[in-house]
């Protein structure tokens, strides 16, 4: 035994023996919130998730991320309205992050690279009829395929597409885009049957034996309006003018184009119309801009390629050349009501964009399903009152767009195959969400959103060409490294760092850290500095 | 202006995209933890923080090769109740006042052994560097010895029960400076301030800093390590205790100090200031005083200010500092 000194006559010991972590009334947890991102986005895609992979260039991944979802995000990284960055909370610290250009980077890189999709499931036997090769219906024959059922689509147009061929300009949406993501689609062993027309769904899956079907004709019907017309007037509807153009036969416009409607038909009409040689394309919508349901961007690209706008008028009356407008305006809620003040407008073609519906005769042989106003009644799994029939896309209530068709179409597949193997499915529950007070907005850089470049308004009148360019390499993971992450952890380290305590133990890459709960004494200043609002104090048991 | 790439630039601890060097000593998973877990600090202690930052960063620019001196105070009391020690690395204890002459008297035993590639840090809270050691610093500082001495600078004297220290802020109440009657808490026109008072010794180099800041705060430890001769490095560190503040904004209430202009972060090198951090998101006085219950007196219950007078002399103060240390850059036009 060693001599000690004077004084000295107890070891040395280390703090460690002393677990302060019994001081602790709270503790902190390490959550996942919902972003607001995903919360909005209809196809229901984990951005967040495939953000964090792009941002250290795994592209790939990042791209397998959203096919988990979404089978077109070549597609929908051009035409989705993108309620994702509405959303976004970067908007509080500068601007939000760019995801539906990161969304088109992505898939244009898939189509580039050539990268193939998952495989289809194990073989379930079981064989579904999807009605329609739109948007909807190629989302659902997709999951569908991947649950490992045989999938057939029947498409009444020459080519598949729907309303991303016939509906969307090319120069918002090029159609090898198109092409390309529907044969990958195909590639998995999805058959699409195109000029082919269901014209009764109860026959057809008896005789050929399907055992469940997925409705998604969409609306593919312009609506008409009662405008007292003289027998030169010459109109047309919307959807005919984007179908006929599509199919290399554009209608004669003439110089003067009037477009009448105010949602996103009338904005493609229009800009249509004047890449289709009209020198005055004027949109007549009854309500103001504000009001008007196109989408903002849409109605400023318009503005740029010269489409004048005439606000809170209606057509009355149309005569030769002549159409009569009357000046409207807004009553206290917000409706039009006329006001008898009557101006002439000159047009050699109106254009009607008033929105459209569907062709349900297919159903007429199976009266319980349920069609009203164009509608047909389905659950929340998406399914009508008939057993084994699925409808979703444009033809049920909602917002009518390419994004929600293609969350219609997952979540009927995902309930189509749980109602084939006899069980009913259970959605789990939703994640709370990451709203913006539990961010730490200090610690992101001030990092300004990435901007797509837009073709010259001169090319963009002349030709179809796409108008808005894509990111490059470097801009796309500048703007992938601009989410925030809110909810979830990016590994930022600052609880590692910020704990007083040093109760804070990194794990590895994949599974961040974890608490030390023998000496954390629940002060709460890893969340407080966690700049995403990852973690949360949740009281401790007593 | 670069556009600074990482989500989170060069503000957080770390990033797993950034590149090690642009990683702060903290974000290592192998850092020296100096001061470890299991110490007796209060929850949410920003001098444990501050010093755990500093001797990391220190530990790792000596490669190991350093010795800590320790003035008696918070630091002293919370991590070393014998037998127990939360240090891991060479550490002194000293008296109350005299720790800057231990430091010394340390340095210069190494140097005669022929150690002296092993560096000393001395350190203390503010009682032990601005009051009761002032003396023994200001002669390491005049006589160039070679150490960095580091103060930990939670305005008062906390671990006795918050009595006034030299450095203890106007209007701040303490337990000796209570807001009695028209008394606004500690007097305007006392006190120390040390930072400029170690530049006027003219010592090589002279900085401050927060836990807010900990990337600014290794750099200057750094830095610091870089000289030879007398260093000092004034690290301002919440303490939820004496000032009231919530546990969990003690990195919170630090920001606030710089982004109001009342505490300035800065470096000088031989007595001139060679550099200051820039405020980067402005904010008044009230923000940060109305977090701190020592500065309650000055409010309704309701955070509305009811002694305006008060709180328009110290956002005079922090004004001061904005201007003399150019803490708010002039608009540059952006090409």
């Amino acid at each position: 035994m060693t001599v000690k000194p004077f004084a000295i006559t107890l070891e040395i010991g280390s703090s460690l023996a002393n677990k302060t972590g019994s001081w602790r009334v709270e503790r902190p947890v390490y959550v996942d919130r919902l972003p607001p991102c995903s919360n909005a986005c209809p196809a229901g895609e984990n951005i967040q998730q495939w953000l964090y992979l792009a941002e250290d260039g795994s592209y790939e991944a990042a791209w397998r991320q959203i096919m988990r979802d979404n089978p077109l995000p070549a597609v929908m990284g051009r035409a989705c309205f993108h309620p994702c960055q509405t959303a976004c909370n970067r908007a509080a610290v500068d601007e939000t992050v760019g995801i539906n250009a990161m969304e088109r980077f992505l898939g244009d890189r898939a189509l580039s690279e050539g990268w193939s999709p998952e495989p289809a499931g194990p073989a379930t036997g079981k064989r579904v009829l999807v009605v329609g090769s739109g948007p909807g219906g190629l989302s659902a024959a997709y999951h569908l395929r991947l649950l490992g059922h045989e999938v057939v689509v029947y498409e009444s147009s020459p080519l598949p597409g729907g309303m991303m061929r016939y509906g969307i300009p090319s120069y918002r949406l090029p159609r090898e885009i198109v092409e390309g993501e529907v044969a990958r689609i195909e590639s998995m062993g999805v058959r699409i049957v195109c000029g082919r027309t269901v014209d009764d769904l109860e026959a057809t899956m008896r005789d050929e034996g399907f055992d469940a079907a997925f409705l998604a004709v969409g609306a593919q019907r312009g609506k008409h309006a009662d405008i007292p017309a003289g027998d030169s007037a010459r109109i047309l509807d919307a959807v005919t003018l984007l179908h006929d153009t599509e199919d290399h036969e554009p209608p004669a416009l003439g110089r003067r184009v009037v477009i009448y409607g105010g949602g996103d038909t009338a904005m493609d009409a229009a800009r249509t119309a004047r890449r289709l040689g009209a020198e005055d394309a004027v949109v007549v919508y009854r309500r103001t801009r504000e009001r008007m349901p196109a989408n903002v961007e849409e109605v400023q690209d318009a503005v740029d390629e010269g489409v004048r706008l005439k606000w809170l008028s209606t057509i009355v009356g149309t005569e030769g050349d002549v159409l009569t407008i009357e000046r409207m305006e807004l009553d206290a809620d917000g409706f039009p009501q006329p006001t008898g003040e009557i101006e002439e407008l000159r047009a050699d073609t109106v254009v009607l964009a008033l929105g459209q519906e569907a062709d349900l005769s297919l159903l007429a042989t199976i009266p319980e399903v349920a069609v009203a106003d164009g509608v047909v009644a389905v659950g929340a799994d998406m399914m009508t009152a008939r057993p084994g029939i699925f409808a979703g896309g444009d033809i049920v209530a909602g917002a009518r767009t390419l994004t929600d068709a293609i969350g219609h179409g997952k979540r009927a597949a995902r309930a189509m195959d749980a109602w084939m193997a006899g069980h009913t499915l259970e959605r789990p529950a939703r994640h709370a969400l990451a709203t913006p007070e539990r961010l730490n907005t200090w610690y992101y850089a001030d990092a300004p959103h990435a901007v797509r470049p837009r073709l010259d308004a001169a090319r963009r009148t002349s030709t179809f060409d796409e108008v808005v360019g894509g990111l490059d390499e470097s801009t796309a993971l500048f703007e992938a490294r601009r989410c925030m992450s809110c909810g979830n952890c990016f590994q930022c380290d600052n609880c590692f760092g910020v704990c007083p305590d040093n109760a804070v133990m990194k794990v590895d890459e994949a599974h961040g850290y974890r608490f030390n709960y023998d000496f954390c004494k629940g002060c709460g200043l890893c969340v407080q500095e966690c700049p995403c609002g990852a973690i949360e104090m949740v009281p401790e048991e007593s | 202006m670069a556009v600074r790439f990482y989500q989170v630039g060069s503000f957080a601890v770390g990033n797993r995209l950034a590149n090690r060097s642009d990683r702060t000593v903290q974000s290592d998973a192998e850092r020296a933890n100096s001061l470890t877990s299991g110490h007796r600090a209060c929850q949410g202690c920003g001098e444990a923080l501050g010093a755990r930052y500093a001797l990391d960063a220190a530990m790792r620019a000596t490669g190991g090769q350093m010795v800590a001196v320790n003035a008696t105070g918070c630091l002293e009391v919370f991590s070393t109740p014998y037998p127990e020690t939360s240090w891991q690395l060479a550490w002194f204890h000293s008296l109350f006042g005299n720790a800057p002459a231990v430091a010394t008297g340390v340095a210069a035993a190494l140097r005669v052994k022929g150690r002296g590639d092993t560096r000393v840090i001395g350190q203390a809270g503010d009682g032990g560097t601005v009051d009761i050691g002032f003396g023994c610093l200001s002669g390491m500082f005049e006589r160039n010895d070679d150490v960095l001495f580091i103060c930990y600078d939670n305005e008062a004297y906390m671990n006795t029960g918050v009595q006034r220290s030299g450095a203890t802020p106007p209007a701040a109440r303490t337990a000796t400076t209570e807001a009695v009657g028209a008394n606004p808490g500690n007097p305007f026109g006392q006190g120390k301030n040390m930072p400029e008072l170690a530049m006027a010794h003219g010592i090589p180099y002279v900085a401050t800093a927060t836990v807010a800041d900990l990337h600014d705060l290794e750099d200057k430890v750094t830095r610091a390590m870089e000289f030879r001769g007398a260093r000092y490095i004034h690290i301002l560190v919440t303490c939820p205790l004496g000032w009231g503040s919530a546990p969990s904004d003690t990195v919170r209430v630090a920001r606030l100090a710089t982004q109001t202009g009342l505490f300035p972060v800065f470096e000088a090198e031989h007595g001139e200031v060679v550099r200051s951090s820039p405020i980067r998101r402005p904010a008044p006085v009230e923000d940060y005083l109305r977090l701190q219950t020592r500065y309650a007196h000055l409010f309704d219950g309701q955070g509305n200010p009811a002694r305006p007078d008060v709180i328009a002399h110290l956002q005079a103060m922090a004004d001061r500092n904005i201007a003399k240390y150019g803490l708010i850059e002039e608009e540059v036009s952006s090409s």
